[in-house]
């Protein structure tokens, strides 16, 4: 179906709701062609090709709300969407504060963000560059004698929103995504590591040599990894770890843990919460980023909001439910698949550089674990506890010695993000989230006697 | 069954000569083996939140895999449109994977041999929602009715109804119909203006309303979720560093499920990508251990009557008396390395290429006592519930977060301590287990798998054993 087909299915959708009665109604549609191929030790291993399209309602019948989605647009498939979201609202309870967003509030960001290019590679080229990215791995040393594959993934996807206050928008958008999975062997002991390259086409991807070299030396560095004693020590969090950290910030403040009480920032808005050092930003209006976008999944425009500043709290990040939840306005966070109702979405978040290299903010910190792999769940935002599965190289007279595995690093939030010692200059956005290198004091890693 | 009475006979007037006709196109580039995964998935939840129902939500989804084999190539495309068109034309996608003249042919489709674990008779997707909303209702009460200190309950009830048809190019059609039903409840509790918690409960599987009552009454999982928050405000911080770690029964046999489960599934080995790669026959854990995959426990959560390539499930043991037997192998694996498919091919939905997985996997009971084992230990960490984990299967590195724990001192449960991650070595930490109770449990049913993007739902199960040595990511000094 064409863009236009879409919009005017979603719009469709809309106003058949309010013919059965509903008071407000907002539509999704999202529709997609998706490409991914493995290649493993220089074969095809798996190449997989389709469409796909689907459309999700959210009705309100005064204060109720339900929804309902199909992956049939036909006009049949909508109709009977529309059905199911009326009967099912029919058992929810009235919610004061369920609702759209107010007719002033809606719109789209008026510049181009840069989200679509035209994806012109061809199957044979993409082929052509997950074979040189694992080939470029395989080759930087001898005990890189395996490989769990380099794929090339790519998709091109139209968004369409409508509701029942008047916003009709839709954007396309487009990626591609380079990545090498080797893996190395020595005295018996296996590791892997990836590297990847994320891009709105094929022309901003890093090289496959390079994908292929930085996953082997990655992987390399793991090799001969010991266990350590138990210690209090700084951890250094390199820029894939570092992130996730800045995940757990965002879990935090939004407006959804906030009303429910859920979160170890409640109540924390103007105080420090953490080193003066620490900026973070969720900005959805940077042109060509992963978290951009025209308008939020409630038809907001998204904005730039200063989540941390200077290690002040300065914001909540809410959608319509959970402003008015909060006697606030929303921020343009609103964030929904297709099924259910409106959460919480980020946009670009990024804690913003600081100004020293790597090398440097090493030889400063001089003692300690550079983290380069975190595993498990351990993290409540609840109450700040953070324990998790970590692997990295030991930093001594500020340099990487050895590589150090079966640890946990472990601390609580709270104490964390005031413990930031150092951050580095090297952000890089390879997704929608994003940190530089960061040191925090006074972890405890757990390892052997 | 028969086709023509088949839910998507039926429904979509799907004929054998369809099914012939879309095998033959995969085929038609020289691969040496097809098959379609049709799939209609109707899913429903209810959320209540603060007492008030605040949401339902209800959909269905329809579509089909085309699934292509060719030497070790796989070539995939689906269509979510039922049409003779659209699906020629994910068949003719997939099919370029091979690059040769087509040399098998499709054969005769007979009805796959499948099991009959979940007959309920009305799926709870097809009950009055009006029935349905009463399972949030009546755990938010019982939450709140629990204890004062009670201050936030969310209750979420979420059911399905999957129909499936798996078409093979040798010859094997299956149907399944798989209901399932799940009830989570999520509560904070706090004392005074301290440090709010969090409990967590919930079961299911694929089950029939009456499931939820008695034992697994809204009630009784609103009750375990209070207790649970309200023994983490009094837990202090949790130890670090080597401990003796006693797991208790059910849940905490996620262990398995990330120490020995997923390197044992056979597209890690056929690669050498696990630690566990071509150690069948070699002891890999101690000889108190034994480790089976059963897909084919009635109404389980992970259990399926035929996996999603038209093969029965199985009970697969994988480590008997701490010997590894064997891998969890599907239709691609299976060809690759010459053997039978352990009925482990499963994916998460139409858009998916299916790989080995896990269904319920468990320890077989063993000879001690669960207080024996307690009483066995001078020092150590008693784990009684888990949040998820994860492993790195090439280095064998596995981790899971205890969400609720107790202090071992001289033989007894002392003080409650708070949630932390536990790592261990796979193949190293199962050669530590000295003591398996004669309590085996399985899982309340509410296991979901993430592997490659696909998650899958699960089973584990455990009886209570003792871990002599394994690091405890706490806090404290031990």
């Amino acid at each position: 179906m064409s863009e236009q087909d879409l919009r005017a299915a979603a719009a469709s959708a809309v106003e058949q709701a309010l013919a059965l009665g509903a008071t407000g109604a907002e539509c999704t549609i999202a529709s997609g062609s998706e490409f991914s191929v493995t290649v493993r030790l220089g074969q095809v291993e798996k190449l997989k090709e389709a469409d796909s399209c689907g459309a999700g309602l959210r009705v309100l019948l005064g204060q109720r709300q339900g929804s309902s989605y199909t992956s049939d647009l036909s006009a049949e498939g909508i109709r009977q969407m529309v059905a199911s979201a009326m009967e099912i609202a029919r058992i929810t309870e009235p919610d004061p504060f369920a609702g759209l967003p107010e007719a002033d509030e809606l719109g789209q960001l008026p510049q181009d963000l840069g989200l679509a290019s035209e994806l012109t590679i061809s199957t044979a080229e993409k082929i052509d560059f997950a074979k040189r990215a694992e080939k470029a791995a395989l080759a930087v040393d001898p005990r890189l004698t395996n490989s769990d594959g380099a794929s090339f993934d790519s998709h091109t996807g139209v968004r369409v929103f409508a509701n029942s206050r008047g916003f009709l928008g839709s954007y396309r958008s487009t990626y591609c995504s380079l990545s090498a999975v080797p893996v190395a062997k020595s005295d018996d002991r296996m590791e892997r590591d990836y590297w990847y390259s994320i891009g709105r086409d094929h022309t901003r991807l890093e090289s496959p040599e390079q994908i292929g070299r930085r996953a082997a030396e990655r992987v390399l560095r793991r090799l001969g990894a010991r266990k350590i004693a138990t210690r209090q020590a700084t951890v250094v969090f390199e820029p894939r770890t570092a992130r996730s950290l800045v995940g757990h910030v965002f879990a935090a403040v939004t407006g959804d843990a906030i009303y429910r009480k859920s979160s170890f920032l409640l109540d924390k808005i103007g105080q420090t919460v953490a080193a003066p050092s620490v900026t973070i930003v969720d900005d959805p209006t940077l042109p060509g980023l992963f978290g951009s976008s025209p308008f939020d999944d409630e038809g907001v425009p998204g904005r730039r909001n200063l989540l941390i500043e200077n290690g002040v709290l300065q914001t909540y990040l809410l959608h319509t439910y959970t402003a008015r939840k909060l006697g606030l306005k929303t921020t343009g966070n609103a964030s929904r698949g297709l099924t259910g109702s409106p959460g919480t979405g980020h946009g670009n978040l990024y804690l913003a550089a600081g100004e020293l290299p790597p090398e440097e903010l090493l030889r400063t910190v001089g003692t300690g674990l550079y983290v380069t792999e975190l595993i498990g769940q351990g993290v409540n935002t609840v109450n700040g506890d953070y324990s998790r599965g970590a692997s990295g190289i030991w930093i001594e007279d500020g340099v990487l010695t050895y590589p150090v595995t079966e640890v946990t690093v472990a601390g609580n939030l709270s104490e964390m993000l005031k413990n930031v010692l150092f951050i580095g200059n090297d952000l890089e956005f390879l997704g929608s989230t994003a940190a530089p290198t960061l040191a925090i004091g006074g972890m405890t890693i757990s390892g052997v006697q | 069954m028969s086709l023509s009475s088949s839910f998507f006979g039926s429904k979509f007037g799907i004929t054998e000569r369809d099914l012939d006709r879309y095998l033959a196109e995969a085929l038609g580039r020289g691969a040496d083996y097809a098959d379609l995964y049709f799939e209609y998935l109707a899913t429903s939840s209810i959320t209540l939140d603060e007492s008030i129902v605040k949401s339902a939500t209800q959909g269905v989804s329809l579509g089909v895999g085309v699934r292509v084999i060719a030497g070790e190539r796989t070539g995939y495309a689906y269509s979510d449109d039922l049409s003779p068109e659209k699906i020629l034309k994910a068949a003719a996608t997939a099919a370029c994977i091979a690059d040769a003249p087509a040399k098998v042919e499709t054969v005769g489709l007979t009805p796959a041999r499948q099991h009959d674990l979940y007959p309920v008779l009305r799926a709870p997707i097809d009950q009055p929602l009006e029935e349905r909303v009463q399972f949030v209702k009546r755990a938010d009460a019982a939450a709140r009715g629990a204890d004062a200190r009670v201050i936030q309950v969310q209750c979420t009830y979420a059911d399905s109804l999957r129909h499936v048809l798996v078409a093979t190019s040798d010859g094997k059609l299956s149907f399944d119909r798989q209901p399932m039903a799940r009830l989570n409840v999520s509560v904070l509790a706090r004392q005074g203006d301290g440090t709010p918690q969090q409990g967590y409960s919930g079961g299911g599987g694929r089950v029939g309303l009456d499931y939820f009552t008695g034992a697994s009454a809204p009630e009784a999982f609103a009750r375990e979720a209070v207790r649970l928050a309200i023994v983490q405000l009094d837990a202090t911080e949790a130890p670090a560093g080597e401990s003796v770690v006693v797991l208790g029964p059910g849940w905490p046999g996620v262990l398995l499920h990330e120490a020995v489960g997923h390197g044992l599934e056979a597209d890690f080995n056929r690669k050498g990508t696990s630690v566990f790669s071509g150690r069948v026959g070699q002891k890999v854990a101690s000889e108190l251990c034994t480790v089976i995959d059963d897909g084919t426990i009635d109404s389980r959560r992970g259990s399926l009557n035929v996996d999603d390539e038209a093969n029965p499930t199985r009970q697969n043991v994988l480590i008997e008396n701490g010997i590894l037997r064997g891998y969890l192998t599907d239709e691609l694996s299976a060809r690759l390395t010459g053997g039978r498919s352990t009925g482990s091919g499963r994916r998460e939905n139409y858009q998916h290429i299916p790989m080995p997985r896990m269904t319920n996997t468990f320890m077989l009971a063993g000879a001690s006592t669960p207080e024996e084992i307690i009483r066995s230990v001078s020092k150590g960490i008693y784990c009684a519930n888990f949040g998820g984990g994860q492993v790195d299967i090439t280095n064998g590195n596995f981790v899971f977060s205890a969400s609720e724990s107790y202090l071992i001192e001289d033989g007894k449960l002392t003080r409650p301590v708070r949630g932390a991650t536990l790592i261990g070595n796979g193949p190293e930490a199962m050669q530590y287990i000295s003591m398996v109770g004669n309590d085996l449990k399985l899982d309340q049913g509410v296991g979901i798998c993430g592997k490659d993007g696909q998650s899958v739902p699960v089973g584990v199960g455990i009886p209570t054993v003792r871990i002599d040595k394994m690091t405890v990511g706490g806090t404290a000094r031990a």
